[in-house]
């Protein structure tokens, strides 16, 4: 009887404290800890104090953790419900921006919500990944191979995507793209479809190329040459190369660093914190962060492993990619293995947008686990 | 197992794969990153941190004052000066030539300085500062500093600049200094700072090294955009010495206000070598060579036949006529082929071959000894005595008094002269006459003499010594050359033929008869020793002479020069004194008298003998470097 009563339960999902009981705290604190890296990183960026960064970095996250959490304990299949809705929403929110929306760094990306500034780019990365996970959940192997049923997805990917390169935000729009495809990918479309994009691709790159914008250009050729123009487009990336190889395996120290202290590292509180924190500790501060990061990577596909539905499993995958995409990219820019692009270091960077969306993204995270074993109900071809 | 529970795993299964699949594909791109940060933290380390710290620091130089050149008596003759000047920066502004073009509208430049200050900035590494306009005035200045909202890299400065504030009068010795060019680029950091000057000419580029110092040096942690964070590292620089010259300014300004156009006075202590006046005429304003000397003036200068930028008493090349008799007569006492008491007759004239060589006194002098000859300045008796030396051993004797060979002075590019051989004239291709060498025997002929080296005969003749003429007392505070006649080697030459020499020389100024007898000195003076020189310019030709030649009748230019060569006084020389009139027609009508004239100032300025300051000042007059007044 207790035993049907905790099933009961769980089926449910009305049991708060059962549910505090199950959100996974360890990731929890590892979020704390990659949290504490940014307050540390802040706090040098902001010249050894904690303003102006380093203070309302702590106050977001622990706004952040709150907001993670709440959403943890939302029930999984009121998610899955309403996952549409929620992609409505984000492609309201780009199509808002395009229309009202701030310009910044010759971009319209923000929307001023009040003083709260929202890139809704961000946020759609995350209500994508619901949307695509909702769709694919109930569908069969045979369904999965079936091309009509990968058309509305296939517009659902490209459509906010192309609301992104319209900003322009072609790093976001291919990072879009990107994780879709991961969620395609294990939701069991087929591989030479897969193949097939990838060749189409190859083929068009040269035509998409002749379409950019002159500063997106510029951030290919110099990221191909950056010596090409050491004291423009190429600035960047060859200070963030000096910092980080000046860190040596033991950094100069915290404080220390003398590329962002003296100001030669370019926005050194968003885009190029990973660069301050590698030059002031070094080669074991930046691996011990990078490995940091790469189990908030792990935790997501182990939730993704442990789900009992395949809600949870797309979902979970989906978003670990986003937040790797977010982690590679970033720090790829940084040491110069791919063209600057203005993304973030999830948790470390200065800015309440970002902080934001991964926590929702983390929050999202938890609730596939915490509902884990939840009862999806029927499944698409049985209906 | 149902149906529904069968797909669910299959679908769970293909998941599983291709989860891991990703998970894995994208732990492997970490690990690529992992890779990355160990290459440039570790491998390529080193080479970063270098980089790191090249962007870090910057070296700032610091300029020392440059030393004073400072006359005998510690007057200033070159000296530092205040100046307020705009300088631009180029790393502190993206467009220099958009600065510029502001710029000139507030303070205009003309296209040359516009070229100039490009020129600079191109040459010089982007933090160093270059000067866009020296000597502003104080509304230059407080106009740019308004606008210096719309000046990015231009900043204002005080230096210093130099000033000569006696002008023109000691111009040709102490020199002047210029930007540095290219070539005088010698790896000194100091020479690439704003407002550096090098010396071009004279004392200022003999010693100026000394007068330079040497540069300090701050190094700085700047950032990104070039300001200055603190200061890591300093090193204080050397400054520049003060030069304390021999010449008496005051001395020098009065001879030249007694010259004329085309004139040199050479004054020396014959006993030590040291020059105490060495005034020209024309001359220049070293001055002007500060702010950059303008092409019209530039013109003037080397247009001008009077050649101001010569220094004459150096470069001045002249026959040195009857003044160099005392070298031949010394010649042929030491050769032998005289005796102080051989008479030889004097008619007028010499016969050699078919020519004839006249003597300036047409009507003869009769039986002439060495002293009367001298003494009237016979010039049968020295072409007698050089046919029977040779023109190698008149040379010879010629040499050791400093007579066309370089004389160890401090000023840059001066002339050493000729002193014909026989040698010297089969190198041009021409075999040497028996004709040449009896003109040369009266001073007349091939000779290129300066009349710095005809002081240095004078004051050689006076002490028996190779005395070395010198403008340096000091530097530092620190006495360069010893300032007694002992120093110097002895000639080798008998006293008893010196004394001889002197002894006519002597006559030649105060005996009734002698060709300067004009010129003696006033009683309470003392006597001078003297011989004369008219040297010709032109020939004349034989129609003039049955025509009666006057000289007051040809035009000046063909004149003939007119020179002087004097001790004081004769029986403890203590001056040596050569004075050279070009166009000035007679050594005894012109010549003689301005050099009593210059010994008699020189007697009244520098008060020689027991009890007078003269010659023992150079501790008193030299103050320590930069001490002084800017």
């Amino acid at each position: 009887m207790r035993f049907e009563r905790r099933l009961l339960l769980r089926e449910r999902g009305t049991g708060v404290l059962e549910k505090l009981w199950q959100i996974p705290w360890i990731f929890v604190l590892l979020l704390c800890a990659v949290g504490g890296v940014g307050y540390v990183a802040l706090y040098s960026a902001g010249g050894g104090g904690p303003e102006p960064y380093a203070q309302r970095h702590a106050i977001r996250f622990g706004f952040g953790l709150v907001l993670m959490l709440s959403i943890a304990l939302v029930d999984i299949r009121l998610i899955a419900r309403y996952a549409w809705v929620g992609y409505a929403g984000g492609i309201g929110l780009l199509v808002m921006v395009a229309l009202h929306g701030q310009v910044g760094g010759g971009a319209q990306r923000w929307l001023d919500l009040g003083g709260f500034q929202l890139q809704p780019s961000e946020l759609m990365k995350i209500l994508l990944v619901v949307a695509l996970a909702a769709w694919f959940q109930k569908a069969s192997w045979e369904r999965m191979g079936n091309p009509i049923f990968l058309i509305p997805p296939i517009l659902a990917v490209l459509l906010p995507a192309a609301l992104i390169l319209k900003q322009p935000n072609l790093g976001t729009a291919l990072i879009t793209l990107m994780v879709g495809g991961a969620v395609f990918f294990a939701a069991g479309v087929r591989l030479w479809k897969f193949a097939l994009v990838l060749g189409a691709a190859a083929v068009a790159a040269p035509i998409a190329y002749e379409n950019l914008r002159d500063y997106q250009r510029a951030r290919i050729t110099t990221f191909l040459d950056p010596e090409s123009d050491p004291l423009g487009a190429g600035y960047n990336i060859i200070q963030s190369k000096i910092a980080l190889g000046s860190g040596g395996f033991w950094g100069k120290g915290f404080l220390q660093g003398t590329q962002g202290h003296l100001n030669f590292l370019p926005e050194k509180q968003t885009d190029f914190i990973f660069t301050m924190l590698a030059e002031e500790f070094g080669l074991v501060g930046a691996l011990s962060v990078l490995g940091l990061l790469a189990c908030v990577i792990a935790f997501g596909f182990l939730v993704a492993l442990r789900s009992r539905h395949q809600f949870g499993r797309l979902l979970a995958v989906g978003l670990a990619t986003n937040f790797f995409m977010y982690v590679f990219v970033n720090i790829a820019m940084v040491t110069g293995a791919i063209p600057v692009g203005g993304v973030p270091l999830p948790l470390i960077s200065h800015g309440g947008s970002a902080m934001l969306t991964a926590m929702v993204g983390f929050g999202l995270l938890m609730s596939a686990h915490v509902h884990r074993d939840a009862e999806m109900g029927p499944t698409r071809d049985e209906q | 197992m149902s149906r529904r529970q069968r797909e669910e795993e299959r679908v769970r299964g293909i998941f599983g794969r291709r989860a891991l699949l990703l998970g894995a594909g994208q732990m492997g791109l970490l690990g690529f990153l992992a890779h990355r940060l160990h290459r440039l933290q570790i491998t390529e380390g080193e080479r970063y941190a270098t980089l790191a710290e090249e962007n870090r620091l910057s070296a700032r130089l610091l300029a020392p004052p440059r030393g004073r050149v400072l006359d005998r008596n510690g007057h200033i003759i070159a000296g530092n000066q205040l100046n307020w000047r705009a300088l631009l920066t180029a790393e502190q502004t993206t467009d220099v030539g958009a600065t510029l073009e502001t710029f000139g509208r507030i303070v205009p430049l003309t296209e040359a300085e516009r070229a100039r200050i490009e020129r600079d900035v191109r040459r010089r590494r982007r933090f160093v500062p270059v000067t866009v306009r020296d000597f502003l005035t104080w509304e230059e200045m407080a106009r740019i500093e308004l606008n210096a909202p719309d000046l990015p890299g231009i900043s204002v400065d005080v230096g210093t600049t130099r000033i000569y504030p006696e002008a023109d009068h000691l111009a040709h010795i102490v020199g002047y200094v210029a930007p540095p060019a290219e070539r005088d680029m010698d790896g000194d950091p100091l020479l690439e700072l704003p407002g550096i000057r090098v010396g071009r000419s004279g004392i200022e580029r003999h010693h100026d090294l000394a007068l330079r110092g040497r540069a300090g040096a701050v190094q700085m942690e700047v950032n990104a955009v070039g300001r200055i964070i603190r200061e890591l590292d300093r090193r204080e620089g050397v400054q520049g010495q003060d030069v304390q010259l021999s010449v008496d300014s005051g001395l020098t300004k009065t001879l030249r206000g007694k010259i004329e156009e085309g004139t040199s006075v050479v004054l020396m202590d014959a006993r030590n070598g040291e020059v105490l006046a060495m005034a020209t005429q024309p001359s220049f304003d070293p001055n002007l060579f500060n702010s950059g000397v303008s092409n019209a003036q530039w013109r003037e200068w080397t247009r001008n036949r009077a050649t101001p930028l010569i220094n004459k008493a150096t470069n001045g090349l002249y026959a040195p006529g009857s003044t160099f008799k005392m070298v031949v007569a010394l010649a042929g006492l030491e050769a032998r082929v005289v005796t102080p008491g051989e008479r030889i007759f004097c008619p007028g004239h010499m016969d050699l071959g078919e020519s004839r060589f006249h003597c300036w006194n047409r009507g003869g002098h009769g039986a002439m000894d060495m002293r009367a000859a001298l003494k009237y300045s016979c010039d049968v008796y020295f072409y007698e005595l050089a046919k029977r030396l040779g023109i190698d051993r008149i040379a010879a004797m010629g040499r050791r008094f400093g007579l066309g060979v370089p004389l160890d002075i401090e000023l840059p590019g001066i002339r050493n002269g000729l002193m014909p051989t026989r040698e010297w004239r089969q190198a041009q291709g021409r075999s040497w006459a028996l004709g040449d060498t009896v003109v040369h025997g009266i001073g007349q002929g091939f000779y290129q003499l300066t009349p710095l080296q005809l002081a240095t005969m004078t004051a050689r003749l006076a002490t028996g010594r190779a005395v070395q003429p010198h403008l340096t007392r000091s530097i530092g505070g620190r006495p360069v050359r010893g300032t007694r006649a002992e120093d110097w080697p002895s000639l080798g030459i008998p006293e008893r033929d010196l004394r001889l020499v002197r002894e006519a020389m002597w006559a030649v100024v105060n005996e009734q008869g002698g060709t300067a007898r004009i010129a003696r000195l006033p009683n309470e003076l003392g006597a001078m020793a003297g011989k004369t020189g008219t040297t010709q310019v032109r020939r004349v030709t034989r129609e003039q002479r049955e025509r009666g030649y006057r000289v007051d009748q040809v035009p000046r230019e063909w004149r003939p020069h007119a020179l002087f060569v004097a001790f004081a006084p004769h029986d403890n020389p203590v001056f040596a004194v050569s004075v050279i009139v070009e166009h000035g027609s007679s050594g005894s009508a012109a010549a003689a008298p301005l050099a009593r004239d210059v010994l008699i100032e020189a007697f009244q300025q520098l008060r020689p003998g027991p009890g007078g300051a003269f010659g023992a000042r150079v501790a008193a007059a030299t103050r320590p470097a930069g001490g002084g007044r800017p």
